[in-house]
């Protein structure tokens, strides 16, 4: 295999910050029955990547729930496979990184360790399918040192987002800017195409100059004497950027174009969990919803994403909300816009109800 | 230390099902899909894994190899083990002979290597034709308790089905003074149900006697618990109360499935203290449309339902169109219904797809007609299938 893939978990906790309070970015549950993490990490497998490092900070024990071995992944191998790299601390510094680049410092034995010529390095914010062999495709073509990944899109009022200037293909300036609502920019989607042997030296170098931003301290300084690359990507790609826009990239699946793009081919992988098919009662009413296995439903629900095991009573209307795992709505009741987070009851007669533009969240395990 | 087991399961799933034709054309019986997501063998494996029995030898001979496939490693069932665990058993060529399993009790004979391997004290023989949750340990105290050679599941049947079932015929105690296998004057309605459970040691006598004798039929049923009776062993009959279907003809499998419909079904497959577990497909949630209706019905992840779905089981990956009506149907994994097609009371094998507009069955005037249609068909836009009829992919050939 030509590259080791590295996922970051953790890097933009604070974009959701309500759903990875007790979680990592990467185990945010996304579209019925995923979480955030098996979309980089199918593109990856479907890349012919076979070895893969997953960084972790903290509130990683989901994750680890999740990713288990790698077996359902097909990683569960005896040669690389999938590794999760916790943070390495030590005797004389044991702070948690606080960067990418100080992340990166604490896996070079990783690194070392691999023998694949390449690196591909993303993050789990963001929802879409990517071909890395295309990349490095492209990165060994135009002889680049580093490709960075970006998508063409408007921005939100007041969104914060890592622009790329792109001239030709070539990266001429980074830098972080607030948006104005509507204006279309080069937004870096966290993926880089490099060499080991460049990532290596890089991490090595920056130990010793300490340098702890790999936008500013790297990328930035060397856009001359490096030839950097951007990449467009051209597909569907929702970024995971706050709780509105993971709402609704939840909800972007509704479209069937995209449903298509993302899971045509049935090759976004996910840890398997046994639940009996889902059933619909007599008066179940239900429209334009996705709908996980193991759900029992007597109510009605539209414009919505059912995780596994959710029960809809009798009398119920579920309306352009996404609702996970094991939650128990009662009869009667109705909810408009929430999110509810695993594990949620809500008991008969309650009217729950945020708005398209601010979706009300209820917290794990909450009983309403 | 000895490594042994107390209790090794040996499932018969050699059967070709030739009453669930064409469902079973090119897969034996065990493998047929069940309630959406299940094949029948879910059931006696789930079963086994529920009651602590962590050793199951799946006796396979006609077309094992979607059967082979979908068991593999055990890993869905937690039946990958070190010592123990699924294994496969498939008839094999020995030094002095080389047999194709010619009974129940023969295949069981030409695979004692296996089970002695475990040195297991108890041995529990299943079939893998059957729809029902049981607790096997239940029943492995029951055999120990009452120090049985040999104890028999059974279930109360209809007095005028008690003919098509080995009737056992019980002292007050529950133990076993006759076995008739399908008698025409039944004396009771308890059935076996083809569950045995076995002290290791006695099994081995009798098969191995049964096997010299050539004038055997080498099954359980017909030589195997006679011969026990008649040498005086104790044989147990232990009562099973709960559901349980044979699922051996197109219409038992069509009324199994239909029992997991309703408000309270008359068998619950989401039971989280009784899980049946299977080989999960890697689909997406389903989605239902804009325009869909949905009502009564079970649908597993992946279908795209843009049509109507009304008392019917649907598995993975299914595509209703548009327009489409699905009433009182069972459709398995990976079908198309185009736009404008009506199915009513038809069973839909895997990967048939029926074109826009045509009409697949109807509902029955009297006794019930189940359509069948097998798997990889066709059928063309505006095709009528009539009521009943039973068309079979692999060979072409239609039956009414």
């Amino acid at each position: 295999m030509r590259a080791v893939g590295i996922i970051f978990s953790n890097i933009h906790d604070h974009n959701v910050a309500e759903l990875a309070r007790i979680r990592t970015l990467g185990s945010i549950p996304f579209g019925g029955r995923y979480r955030l993490i098996d979309f980089p990490l199918s593109n990856m497998v479907n890349s012919g990547i076979d070895t893969v490092g997953i960084i972790t900070k903290s509130n990683y024990q989901s994750l680890m729930d999740h990713v288990g071995s790698g077996k359902d992944w097909d990683l569960a191998r005896k040669d690389g496979g999938l590794i999760l790299l916790p943070p390495y601390g030590h005797a004389e510094n044991s702070m948690l990184y606080n960067s990418r680049l100080e992340a990166l410092k604490g896996i070079t034995s990783f690194l070392f360790r691999a023998d694949e010529d390449y690196v591909v390095m993303t993050d789990c914010d963001a929802v879409c399918r990517m071909n890395y062999n295309d990349i490095i495709d492209n990165h060994i073509k135009e002889h680049a040192d580093i490709t960075l990944v970006y998508k063409k899109r408007m921005l939100n009022e007041g969104e914060r987002a890592q622009r790329l200037e792109v001239a030709g293909n070539r990266v001429t300036g980074v830098n972080v800017k607030t948006g104005e609502d509507g204006e279309e920019a080069n937004i870096f989607a966290n993926v880089f195409v490099l060499k080991k042997s460049l990532l290596l030296s890089i991490v090595l170098d920056s130990i010793s100059r300490n340098y702890s931003h790999f936008m500013t301290d790297i990328v930035a300084r060397n856009l001359n004497s490096m030839r950097i690359i951007g990449y467009e990507h051209k597909g569907f790609l929702a970024a995971i950027t706050s709780l509105q826009a993971y709402y609704d990239s939840n909800l972007a699946l509704l479209n069937k174009e995209i449903r298509d793009e993302i899971f045509g081919d049935r090759s976004v992988f996910t840890k398997v969990r046994d639940s009996a098919p889902t059933k619909y009662g007599n008066f179940a009413v239900v429209k334009n919803s996705m709908i996980a296995d193991g759900c029992l439903i007597e109510g009605e629900v539209e414009n919505s994403i059912l995780f596994r095991n959710v029960k809809v009573g009798r009398g119920t209307v579920v309306k352009n909300s996404i609702v996970m795992q094991n939650a128990v709505l009662g009869e009667n009741c109705t909810l408009n816009c929430i999110i509810t987070d695993k594990n949620v009851t809500v008991t008969d007669r309650k009217v729950l109800s945020g708005s398209g533009n601010h979706p009300f969240y209820i917290s794990k395990g909450i009983m309403i | 230390m000895v490594r042994k087991k107390k209790c090794v399961a040996m499932l018969l799933a050699g059967g070709q099902g030739s009453r669930l034709y064409p469902l079973t054309g090119n897969i034996a019986k065990p493998a047929v899909s069940f309630g959406g997501k299940y094949r029948i063998i879910d059931f006696p494996l789930s079963n086994c894994v529920n009651s602590g029995i962590d050793t199951v030898g799946v006796l396979t001979q006609y077309q094992p190899l979607v059967l082979n496939d979908y068991i593999g490693n055990g890993q869905p069932w937690d039946l990958d083990r070190s010592f123990g665990g699924a294994h496969i058993l498939s008839p094999y060529q020995a030094k002095h002979s080389s047999d194709w399993y010619k009974g129940t009790a023969n295949a069981i004979y030409q695979n004692i290597h296996f089970i002695k391997q475990f040195d297991p004290d108890y041995v529990l023989i299943l079939s893998g034709d059957h729809i029902y949750k049981m607790n096997y340990s239940i029943m492995l105290n029951y055999h120990i308790l009452n120090d049985a050679d040999c104890t028999i599941a059974a279930i109360n049947v209809d007095k005028k089905d008690a003919s098509r079932f080995g009737i056992l015929n019980t002292r007050e105690d529950g133990s076993v003074y006759q076995f008739e296998e399908k008698p025409a004057v039944p004396k009771s309605t308890l059935a076996s149900m083809g569950i045995y459970v076995f002290t290791a040691q006695k099994l081995y006598k009798y098969l191995e006697e049964d096997c010299s004798d050539t004038k055997s039929s080498n099954d359980f049923g017909k030589d195997i618990l006679p011969k026990m009776l008649n040498a005086g062993e104790k044989m147990m009959a232990y009562e099973f109360n709960g559901y349980w279907k044979d699922v051996g003809t197109i219409d038992s499998l069509y009324e199994a499935n239909m029992d997991l419909l309703g408000d309270n079904p008359k068998f619950n497959v989401a039971d989280s203290n009784w899980k049946i577990q299977s080989r999960s497909p890697l689909a997406p949630p389903h989605y239902i449309g804009e325009h869909s209706k949905v009502g009564n019905s079970i649908i597993m992840s992946g279908c795209e339902i843009d049509g109507t779905v009304e008392n019917s089981v649907l598995a993975s990956n299914v595509t209703v169109k548009s327009g489409a009506v699905i009433k009182n149907s069972i459709i398995m994994a990976d079908c198309v219904i185009e736009e404008g097609a009506v199915v009513e009371y038809s069973i839909i094998d895997e990967r048939t797809s029926v074109g826009k507009n045509a009409v697949i069955g109807a509902e029955p005037a009297e006794k019930r007609k189940i359509t069948v249609l097998g798997r990889d068909i066709n059928i063309p836009e505006g095709e009528k299938v009539v009521a009943g009829m039973i068309i079979d992919g692999a060979n072409g050939g239609e039956k009414q």
